[in-house]
């Protein structure tokens, strides 16, 4: 059995940028298994906060530890962007592109790029320039590739924004499937009834700071803090 | 104006009776360029992309000394270069002044800054596009370099292009490193400037209406072979 990396230990981690700071100073243990959805009010520091995580933004203090060391945890995660970035290449060899970096040959990893597209509905779009597709088809190639090297943990960062409900539903749908597959996944959002759906654990963030962490029934159910209830009734926190 | 005409004909009469001597030119000027495109972007392209996705502390000087060197005086590399490989020079045992060799060499330093400056712009913004997603894929410096050369292909044609048009019509330098000897280092460029200074002006400009054409036709060809501005196309 080979070590797992997570949990992922947050401890006293903080990212500042600019003399401000961004995020933290953050406590938190994320699990080996759930679905943790990351939700909070514009600029309360969604992005900074899984990027912390991921290592894409910068530690300015505390530490961010997961099971194993820094490398090997890299190799075992994968982010999707907000926008999703395309490369401009076919969409085949775009989802193709993580494992290329990892020494699979290309034709091997061609087809196991189309295997993904299939089961992400972009099979038609595989000989297509990446650059070309719609926003719901640009998100489907991101999870592909992000799907693609069978990642521990799968960040997302709001995947759904801009998108039809057939589109969301449909990403939804691929989430849950990875989700049950045992992929642990951190994703933010603020659609609130995407949050409902699909957590089982929810994440409070206000203002760069963790307000509450937990299961998402007693979240939705009994909010401790005041901050989470303004949020929940729907009220405008600022 | 009745120059000019005679020229042109001087052009057409070289290029209709296939002349020997022309042909030969033509093929060492393409000959030295092509060597010193190829060279020159093999150095200048990752160059330029290496200068993009590195942070040190001296890059703000190194693109601007780069881009100062896009203007560097073909006859002042060619001097040096003259005096580097000159018999009493560092490199004279090697015998390579007035050679071809010698040639592509002093081209290599004109063009290479500029192939990388040009490479360097094109890249950066490609890079700016792709810096979240390389990061998270946790890649290394050299596939970050290569994913970007190969994504960024059909800009970089364009820094090697303008290599190229720096190099085939470039005179300075290797007038003084070849020394322009008939049958052995006489390009299309020093050749019109040898028949200019005979005073024979219409053969002079018959060779330059044939440099400027071969140039605009070999343009055409490397942007009709790699489909640029086409539809759908990078």
């Amino acid at each position: 059995m080979v070590k797992s990396i997570l949990p992922l230990v947050l401890t006293g981690a903080a990212t500042r940028k600019r003399g401000k700071t961004l995020i933290g100073p953050v406590d938190l243990t994320v699990g080996a298994k759930g679905f943790t959805i990351v939700i909070g009010p514009n600029g309360s520091g969604k992005t900074s906060f899984l990027q912390l995580m991921h290592g894409l933004g910068r530690v300015s203090k505390g530490g961010v530890r997961w099971n194993v060391s820094q490398a090997e945890a890299q190799r075992q995660q994968a982010y999707v962007f907000q926008t999703p970035i395309m490369m401009r290449r076919r969409v085949v060899d775009c989802i193709a592109y993580p494992l290329l970096l990892t020494g699979t040959g290309r034709k091997a990893a061609r087809a196991r790029a189309a295997e993904w597209a299939t089961r992400l509905g972009l099979g038609e779009a595989l000989d297509r320039p990446a650059t070309v597709l719609s926003g719901g088809e640009k998100q489907k190639l991101a999870l592909a590739r992000a799907l693609i090297r069978k990642p521990e943990i799968l960040f997302l960062d709001e995947p759904c924004a801009n998108l039809d409900g057939r589109a969301t539903r449909e990403i939804e749908t691929i989430l849950l499937e990875a989700y049950r597959a045992g992929t642990r996944i951190v994703m933010a959002t603020h659609d609130m009834g995407q949050a409902k759906r699909l957590s089982t654990e929810i994440a409070f963030l206000y203002k760069g700071m963790i307000h509450e962490y937990g299961s998402a029934e007693t979240f939705f159910s009994a909010p401790k803090t005041h901050e989470a209830q303004a949020f929940l009734r729907g009220d405008i926190l600022e | 104006m009745n120059d000019i005409l005679q020229g042109l004909s001087a052009a057409f009469r070289l290029i209709i009776t296939f002349d020997g001597e022309l042909a030969e030119i033509t093929l060492r000027s393409f000959q030295v360029t092509l060597s010193a495109v190829a060279i020159g972007s093999l150095l200048g392209l990752p160059f330029g992309a290496w200068l993009a996705v590195n942070r040190f502390r001296m890059r703000r000087y190194t693109i601007a000394v780069l881009n100062a060197l896009m203007g560097l005086p073909p006859v002042v590399v060619g001097l040096f270069v003259y005096i580097l490989f000159s018999r009493s020079g560092p490199f004279g045992v090697l015998g390579l002044l007035f050679t071809p060799t010698v040639m592509i060499i002093a081209q290599v330093i004109i063009i290479t800054p500029l192939i990388a400056s040009i490479a360097h712009q094109a890249i950066r913004e490609l890079w700016a596009e792709y810096h979240d997603l390389l990061l998270s894929l946790n890649t290394t410096k050299r596939q970050r370099i290569m994913t970007l050369i190969w994504d960024g292909r059909r800009a970089l044609l364009t820094a090697a292009l303008a290599g190229f048009g720096r190099a085939i019509g470039e005179v300075g330098a290797i007038m003084i490193v070849g020394g322009n000897i008939d049958h052995a280092t006489r390009v299309l460029t020093t050749a019109i400037a040898l028949e200019t200074g005979k005073g024979d002006f219409a053969l002079a400009l018959g060779l330059g209406f044939i440099l400027i054409g071969l140039a605009i036709v070999l343009n055409l060809a490397i942007h009709i072979l790699s489909r640029t501005e086409q539809g759908g196309r990078w």
